[in-house]
């Protein structure tokens, strides 16, 4: 058995990234994932051949990382909210041209410069494209440093297969937070080779070319009609965790560390005799929608909670196609929902 | 067994780190454990906290709104925390630097000179170490023991000196609990 | 056979350049720089190891003119793009061609910190004082009281500043290894400009650290002038504004 390191989540995500083979960063410091950055720095500049830059701006990073990976590069980015904001043309540039890549965002509270607690407002962001033009990245949440672990190396994973960016949707909480985490073996042999499609030297080779972009509609439309294909493919790579859902009362649907809170309130329920399902999505992209219907054949009442205005809500209606009735319950602006909130909640709900 | 701490005091007093000694010790013992700090402006130089969660099972809310321990290393913090314990719950409180009673009779309270002692050891710096004695003992939520291992692998190699004070420092907050 | 001994080939297309004709308009001086760049990848023999890095503007089409690998930027990130396929591929040559709102407006802080952090890499720096490409706006290095769609009295310092000279901006810091303006009205100018953009190349072979070249370019479209009358104009108002030469060179400051 591998061993058991205490590691914080920021932390953890780099140490998983640097696992899974990447050896070149690029980023700017923003509470709350500094920790990731500074981890990125200490390591990858004692790695012979490796990249770690802060650069000058959030824009610049992402403008690296594209280089980067057009390269051949393993290459990940890290920020917080505002800051992703800031990357989203380049992550539009990345999408068209099909570099893969693994962006990290440790939410916070917002819009604007916001707070720096946990928060969940940028689903819609990450999960419905973020940036201008037709794309989606793969979008994973994980709800523990485990996870973070985990989840990190299958998005460098995952992104290499569809060459498409990949982002892990965390919040401040997550990236703050320590708990024990194993790195299972990982074998560098496993991630595939660039060197059919990646800019270097041409020698015996016709020069290749990475265009984002083409001025003849009927040429574009290919190119997207080929980004929406492979966005069909994708669809099978969704992951989610259900929790009682034998026959609930009510169904929570919650992903990332609400989801870690609401399993408490499903302990506290049990004991006042009330029984709470949970479906858990781990991708956001792609969004377990079959998994939810399935559920809302059996279950009559959901409660989606959020740290947000309501936003994964909306996918989780077009799941239940008003089979089931769907209520929200959200905190915003960094308060982090409680477990007890959420069981008044749900008490309100089953009277 | 199932114990939700949190930690206060100001910035400075190596709270996070008496948080961090436990869950690494939980960790050590095969335990589920969860550190979670309070983090921003705060965390430089003015009030700082940390929740652990160690358990047998595994941890589920990270977040811990109503402690069953709490460790109230100045008055701030207890002022602060001290409702929210649970009933029936523990505080330790640094008898050093409050000098009130706590309100609530519904809690056990233990109170820890953990300043002087860490004065008498000749180094201030240890009194959170004095006050994590304390909660250890009490609590039994991890062995003594462990908590050195923890110590050792945290400070590591070149700290032995250091390490020694702490666990002089740990040892003098046990012996208020087991005499 | 006998006519190859009569008929000496005296001027050919670099073998840098693909065959795909160029869209720039007449008189336009994108061309020739195409050409000097092509001819300095020629003369090191480095085509088949370099990337070349397309702007957003007019030479956004570089991309299909450059017979080595080629990726086309955002506007103005093009010097971050080359930092990061510079990391990654240290041994190949890597090359940015940018205009002067790409890199002197939209991307200064990218070619400013390129530039500090001493990135091995080659920019083209293309200054014509006007944005070509969206229909002659006014160009952060366009003169004091030049006529444009956004400056129509003329560019006024009092509210739209002075016209930026990047070179004496670059030279300012340590890292630079060259930095030199050219320009291409005389023939004596391009054979000047031919050899500060091979020496840009050269010292990026060398290792030598970051090297830019800006070319003072015409624009007779956006101007509304004949491309002679451009190239006079360009004599008479940019040059004394935007001085040639050497502002920046490793080798004769060490």
């Amino acid at each position: 058995m591998e061993e058991r390191l205490l590691m914080k989540g920021n932390e953890a995500i780099g140490e998983a990234a640097i696992h899974a083979g990447c050896r070149y960063y690029f980023g700017y410091p923003i509470t709350p994932q500094s920790e990731l950055i500074a981890y990125m720095a200490k390591r990858l500049l004692k790695i012979k051949g490796a990249t770690f830059i802060q650069a000058e701006s959030e824009i610049a990073a992402i403008n690296m990382v594209y280089g980067a990976s057009a390269a051949g590069g393993r290459v990940m980015t890290s920020s917080s909210s505002p800051g992703i904001s800031l990357k989203q043309e380049g992550i539009s540039y990345l999408a068209c041209a099909e570099l893969p890549c693994v962006i990290v965002n440790i939410m916070r509270g917002g819009p604007g410069l916001g707070s720096i607690q946990p928060a969940q407002g940028d689903y819609f962001q990450a999960t419905k494209g973020g940036g201008h033009g037709d794309y989606h990245l793969i979008v994973f949440a994980p709800s523990s440093v485990q996870e973070l672990v985990d989840l990190t190396i299958r998005a460098f994973s995952l992104a290499d297969k569809y060459r498409n960016p990949a982002m892990i949707l965390g919040d401040g909480l997550l990236g703050q937070m320590m708990e024990p985490v194993q790195f299972k073996e990982f074998d560098e042999k496993n991630i595939p080779s660039k060197e059919d499609w990646a800019l270097g030297s041409s020698h015996g080779r016709k020069p290749r070319r990475i265009v984002p972009f083409d001025l003849d509609p009927n040429e574009l439309e290919k190119i997207v009609n080929k980004l929406g294909q492979k966005y069909q493919d994708m669809q099978k790579e969704v992951e989610y965790e259900v929790v009682n859902i034998d026959n609930p009362d009510i169904v929570i649907v919650a992903y990332g560390s609400i989801a870690r809170i609401v399993k408490t309130t499903i302990q506290k329920a049990k004991q006042e005799g009330i029984n709470i399902g949970l479906v858990r999505p781990i991708t956001l992209y792609p969004f377990p929608y079959a998994a939810i219907e399935e559920v809302a054949n059996k279950v009559d009442k959901f409660l989606v909670t959020e740290m947000s205005l309501g936003q994964m809500v909306e996918d989780v209606k077009l799941a239940v196609k008003g089979k089931s009735q769907v209520s929200f319950y959200g905190r915003t602006g960094g308060v982090v929902i409680s477990p007890i909130e959420i069981l008044q909640e749900v008490k309100k709900l089953l009277d | 067994m199932l114990d939700e701490i949190i930690i206060a005091g100001f910035g400075g007093q190596g709270i996070l780190l008496m948080g961090r000694l436990i869950a690494h010790a939980g960790m050590l013992e095969g335990k589920h454990v969860a550190w979670m700090p309070s983090y921003g402006p705060e965390m430089r130089g003015g009030t700082a906290n940390c929740t652990v969660i160690i358990s047998s099972e595994e941890v589920a809310s990270p977040v811990v709104p109503n402690p069953l321990s709490l460790i109230a290393m100045n008055l701030p913090s207890l002022d602060k925390f001290e409702p929210l314990v649970e009933k029936g719950g523990t505080i330790i409180v640094n008898q050093s630097l409050i000098s009130r009673n706590i309100y609530r009779d519904d809690v056990e309270v233990v109170k820890v000179p953990a300043n002087d002692i860490a004065n008498e050891l000749g180094n201030l710096r240890v009194a959170n170490m004095v006050a994590l004695g304390s909660y250890i003992a009490k609590s039994k939520s991890v062995k003594m023991q462990t908590v050195f291992e923890a110590l050792e692998q945290t400070l590591g190699k070149g700290s032995e000196k250091i390490i020694e004070l702490n666990k002089e420092a740990l040892k003098r907050g046990e012996k208020i609990i087991i005499g | 056979m006998g006519v190859k001994k009569l008929m000496k080939q005296v001027f050919t297309k670099p073998k840098s350049l693909t065959d795909v004709p160029f869209t720039y308009c007449p008189g336009c001086h994108h061309g020739i720089i195409h050409r000097l760049v092509a001819e300095a990848m020629d003369d090191l023999n480095i085509a088949e190891d370099t990337i070349g890095i397309a702007p957003v503007g007019c030479a956004v089409f570089a991309y299909l003119f450059f017979e080595c690998d080629m990726i086309v930027a955002a506007h103005g990130r093009a010097p971050a793009i080359a930092t990061g396929i510079k990391r990654v591929k240290p041994d190949n040559i890597v090359f940015t061609y940018q205009g002067d709102g790409d890199l002197a407006s939209i991307g200064t802080a990218e070619i400013v910190h390129a530039a500090n952090r001493g990135e091995k890499i080659t920019v083209i720096f293309v200054n014509n004082a006007i944005y070509g490409m969206t229909g002659g706006q006014m160009a952060p290095t366009t003169l004091e009281g030049q006529i444009t769609q956004t400056s129509p009295y003329g560019r006024d310092s009092k509210t739209m500043g002075m016209p930026i000279r990047i070179c004496e901006l670059l030279s300012t810091l340590n890292s630079p290894a060259y930095i030199a303006r050219v320009a291409l009205t005389k023939p004596a100018y391009i054979v000047k400009a031919k050899k500060a953009i091979k020496k840009a190349f050269q010292y990026q072979l060398d290792g030598k650290g970051f090297a830019l070249v800006e070319v003072l370019s015409t624009c007779p479209t956006s101007w509304g002038l004949s491309p002679k009358e451009a190239n006079e104009w360009l004599n008479e108002k940019m040059i004394p504004y935007y001085p040639l030469g050497e502002f920046k060179n490793v080798e004769e400051v060490s």
